[in-house]
């Protein structure tokens, strides 16, 4: 499919101050998030167009998409028949093909859904039977003596458990990472900082920014906390989006022999309760909580929150909340009140909104995309010729695969690679070099973490924070795009 | 898999304990000594730590100075100091008896066999995250070890307005180390009734510096997105006041680097929670030894320097074919100690002097205490039996202040008698 006529993209293009560029581009993303650089990834692949991906904050992946749950779902559990159970399948076996040629760390480890009382436990063949309907056929119950048996460590009590071998967990930071990166190589223009204040539409967009006004043919709404704001400015009504707080804990590296599948409580009306799941950072995560808020910036941690998770983590692995907690961490999703995404295409105003996206937003993130390429196709938009994009491997973050300094072939073409500056997460000099270096790189140490692992174990920064700091203002001005 | 390259003695961590267990290994003629450090330079904490208190009385020292003299004296002395050679795991095929280290750094991947292991990794501040602090994750906190390398290794900017968490000695060192930098310290903050320091220390920050001292008062929450906007602190009456700062530095709460011991299967101390070990520093995997922070975070450098010596000794008699301890009988602390440092007792051990010619008698046991406690008598139990009673004198025991306790009574303790639990009167 590959057009000859097109020509090779220059240097990418991410800025993060200045004026937005003058000239309207055919196509305009609002959030990079993992849905938005996943959108702006697929229209990379049509050459003729011109695409802007502009973001509120200094990094992609800075909203939502950074602290969830890490989990490449199967969508055993969706509403049949919605659009969320269509993309969540979709995106699940486009992720998981993507992420192996990407070196996306991805362990298929499978879920249990843990029955704690006779309730529950009558609860479980019908949630059997939804896997089947959501064409998830290898959904299957397991007696308490099967489910002790494959996790020792559980606390008493359990029942039994359906067994869903297709969940697995994966790196959130490197998927939105790789979109993007995949998209500003192909072309797509990255504006971060770049916060919008005020839409118009005339025929054309407007889109009035902290940086300048940034003017489009199209406009995808992909700004996930921020998208039934965006829609009013434009003079829509299609939803309200209410934050919902999820805390989590993370435990440190001696918690993930515990436990070996990402175990789940039988869901309730507020969502999918608290779970205990493995990283594929070798740590084990406890969340999340459920809380509607009001305010969409509230993602600070409650005393409240802590005391709950470590109460429910107790109870599903004791063992676990004697470990250290290396990080809290509280997310927004973006609940809409509705059990269902609220993708909703405005022909007549050029103009697509992705809203709603919840938990599942990072499995479903590669079949959104295709979705919107569909919809915005529909609604007049010629996309022009396609082609395949140039794969782009990423840095392995994952334990599960060779990391840098464990690599003596790597090590020996560069040193670098076998000096380690994060000592508790093994993170080379090579590799935050190599970070800084990257087409977006990052503005600062938590975009540096989301990168490397750098400051992300169990001393924060004792040991290595000020070095690394020092590595990060050394690159300073060079490393800036 | 790579060669295993073999060598006598291996040290990991070239901080106090492990370059003075170096030192004298060497200058003992023990082999071949190699100290593994992570780091860039030797020297551990002491080499960030600007201030005085380091060295001897007739000699006193800056951190710097005193890590710059101990890495000194061990390469002097013939020890190698390896450093940028990170030890990520011991080789689980190793045959029974030999401990072999797998190690990277910028030449590669290594395997290192050794008859002896002296571990000295030393210990660390808890940061927030491990102390459940709620809040944002705004830029702008951190732990005295993080600031104390910012400002001193780096020269690097830190906040303007700067509330130190704790009033230990460490605490006043972070306060310090904040105002070289030029910045205000807004407060310190401790849940205790008062500060943990001597009280000269405490009444000159607060008078000669303005340092204000919050007592009763704990950390409820980070404000703020991006940098941090200020701390919540709620005090003992259940109000609650927000101290606008944009840095923060947890100090103290500081607990082993046990990472290497673990994976190593080595038992640790509950008390401690650093590996177990007998009075000559024998942990519970032969042919490996323990000493300094790792074992008790955390004791002054000097007492973690005697440490390694101490260990060096053992080394010693070890090459020399003494044998491994038994798993030895436990020594356990009641509330409101905290810990105790040597932990097991070895009947074979108890009395070193005849069985050991060599060895010195062992030091006394160092123990905290959680809360000050007037009048301390210790009593040492067996199975209900008193083995003995010490009074430590008439000044209140404090928890800042390392407590010893002496062997005499060892004799007195039954070979094959439950274990050994020392409880405060």
């Amino acid at each position: 499919m590959k057009d000859a006529r097109d020509p090779l993209p220059g240097p990418p293009t991410v800025t993060v101050e200045g004026a937005l560029p003058d000239r309207p581009y055919d196509i305009a993303i609002v959030g990079a998030g993992v849905v938005g650089c996943a959108i702006a990834r697929r229209l990379a692949r049509h050459p003729r167009l011109s695409v802007a991906l502009i973001e509120a904050q200094d990094d992609v992946g800075q909203g939502t998409s950074k602290a969830n749950t890490a989990i490449l779902h199967t969508g055993f559990d969706a509403v049949p028949g919605t659009l969320e159970a269509r993309l969540v399948r979709e995106g699940h076996a486009r992720l998981a093909t993507y992420a192996a040629e990407s070196g996306i760390p991805v362990e298929p480890v499978g879920a249990l859904l843990v029955a704690w009382d006779e309730e529950q436990l009558a609860a479980l063949p019908g949630l059997a039977a939804k896997a089947t309907a959501n064409f998830c056929d290898e959904a299957r119950l397991l007696s308490g003596a099967e489910l002790y048996a494959r996790e020792p460590h559980l606390g008493p009590g359990a029942l039994g458990a359906l067994h869903i071998p297709g969940e697995s967990i994966i790196c959130p930071w490197t998927t939105t990472l790789a979109y993007a990166t995949q998209a500003v190589r192909a072309g797509v223009e990255l504006h971060l900082n770049a916060a919008v204040e005020k839409a118009t539409w005339d025929g054309g967009h407007h889109l009035h920014t902290s940086r300048g006004t940034l003017r489009a043919r199209h406009l995808v709404n992909a700004a996930g906390l921020g998208a039934d704001t965006l829609d009013r400015r434009l003079g829509h009504e299609d939803f309200t989006v209410t934050p919902r707080r999820g805390q989590l804990l993370v435990f440190d590296t001696f918690a993930r022999p515990l436990v070996r599948h990402i175990l789940l409580p039988v869901p309730t009306a507020l969502g999918k309760g608290v779970l205990v799941a493995p990283t594929v950072y070798g740590k084990v995560l406890l969340g999340p909580t459920a809380e509607d808020l009001d305010d969409k910036r509230a993602t600070g941690t409650t005393a409240e929150g802590i005391a709950l998770l470590r109460e429910r983590g107790r109870r599903v692995l004791p063992a676990l909340v004697e470990e250290e907690v290396i990080a809290a961490y509280a997310g927004l999703r973006a609940a809409t009140g509705q059990e269902d995404y609220r993708i909703a295409a405005h022909p007549e105003r050029s103009y697509v909104t992705v809203g709603g996206i919840r938990s599942t937003g990072l499995t479903a993130s590669l079949a959104i995309a295709e979705h919107i390429a569909g919809l915005l196709a529909d609604s007049g938009l010629d996309l022009g010729p396609e082609r395949d994009l140039e794969p782009v491997p990423m840095p392995n973050l994952g334990e599960a695969f060779p990391r840098p300094h464990q690599r003596p072939e790597l090590i020996a073409a560069d040193p670098a690679y076998g000096t380690l500056v994060c000592h508790c997460e093994r993170v080379s000099l090579g590799e935050i070099r190599d970070a800084l270096a990257g087409p977006i790189p990052p503005r600062g140490p938590d975009g540096l973490r989301r990168r490397t692992r750098a400051r992300a174990g169990r001393c924060q920064g004792f040991y290595c924070g000020a070095a690394v700091r020092e590595l990060l203002e050394r690159q300073g001005g060079s490393g800036r795009a | 898999m790579t060669a295993v390259r073999q060598v006598d003695v291996l040290v990991v961590g070239a901080g106090p304990a492990g370059l003075a267990a170096a030192a004298r290994l060497a200058t003992a003629g023990a082999g071949r000594v190699e100290v593994l450090e992570r780091e860039t330079r030797p020297g551990g904490v002491p080499r960030h730590c600007a201030h005085g208190g380091f060295g001897t009385w007739t000699r006193p020292l800056t951190g710097p100075s005193y890590a710059h003299l101990l890495a000194a004296a061990a390469e002097r002395a013939g020890a190698v100091v390896r450093t940028r050679t990170t030890v990520l795991d011991w080789e689980v095929a190793a045959t029974c008896g030999t401990n072999v280290l797998l190690t990277v750094g910028p030449e590669g991947p290594e395997a290192l066999a050794a008859r002896a292991v002296v571990l000295a990794t030393g210990a660390r501040e808890r940061p927030r995250a491990a102390r459940l602090v709620p809040g944002t994750r705004p830029a702008g906190v951190y732990t005295t070890g993080e600031l104390q390398q910012a400002v001193h290794l780096f020269g690097q900017r830190i906040g303007t307005r700067v509330v130190v968490v704790g009033a230990r000695d460490v605490s006043y060192a972070a306060a310090r180390t904040v105002r070289t930098a030029g910045a205000e310290v807004v407060a310190l903050v401790t849940e205790h009734p008062r500060a943990r320091t001597s009280p000269a220390r405490a009444r000159s920050a607060r008078l000669v510096q303005g340092v204000p001292l919050l007592t009763d008062t704990t950390v409820t929450e980070l404000l703020g997105h991006g940098r941090l906007s200020g701390v919540r602190v709620r005090h003992r009456d259940g109000r609650t006041t927000v101290l606008p700062c944009d840095t923060v530095v947890f100090t103290g709460d500081f607990v082993p680097d046990h990472e290497l011991a673990r994976r190593g299967a080595l038992d640790l101390d509950p008390g401690t929670r650093g590996p177990a070990v007998h009075t000559a520093l024998h942990t519970s995997r032969p042919g490996v030894f323990a000493a300094g922070n790792l074992l008790h975070a955390v004791e002054p450098a000097g007492t973690a320097a005697r440490e390694g010596a101490r260990a060096a000794a053992a080394v010693l008699r070890h090459l020399a074919g003494a044998p491994w301890p038994h798993p030895g009988i436990p020594v356990t602390v009641e509330s409101p100690l905290r810990w105790i440092t040597p932990n097991r007792l070895t009947p074979n051990l108890l009395t070193p002097d005849r069985s050991h010619p060599a060895a010195a008698p062992p030091p006394p046991h160092l123990l905290r205490i959680e809360a000050p406690l007037p009048r301390l008598v210790l009593y040492v139990h067996q199975d209900g039996r008193l083995l003995h009673r010490a009074r430590l004198g008439v000044r209140t025991a404090q928890p800042h202040r390392t407590l010893t306790l002496g062997v005499s009574w060892h004799g007195r303790v039954d070979p094959e008698g439950g274990e050994v639990r020392v409880s405060a009167g």
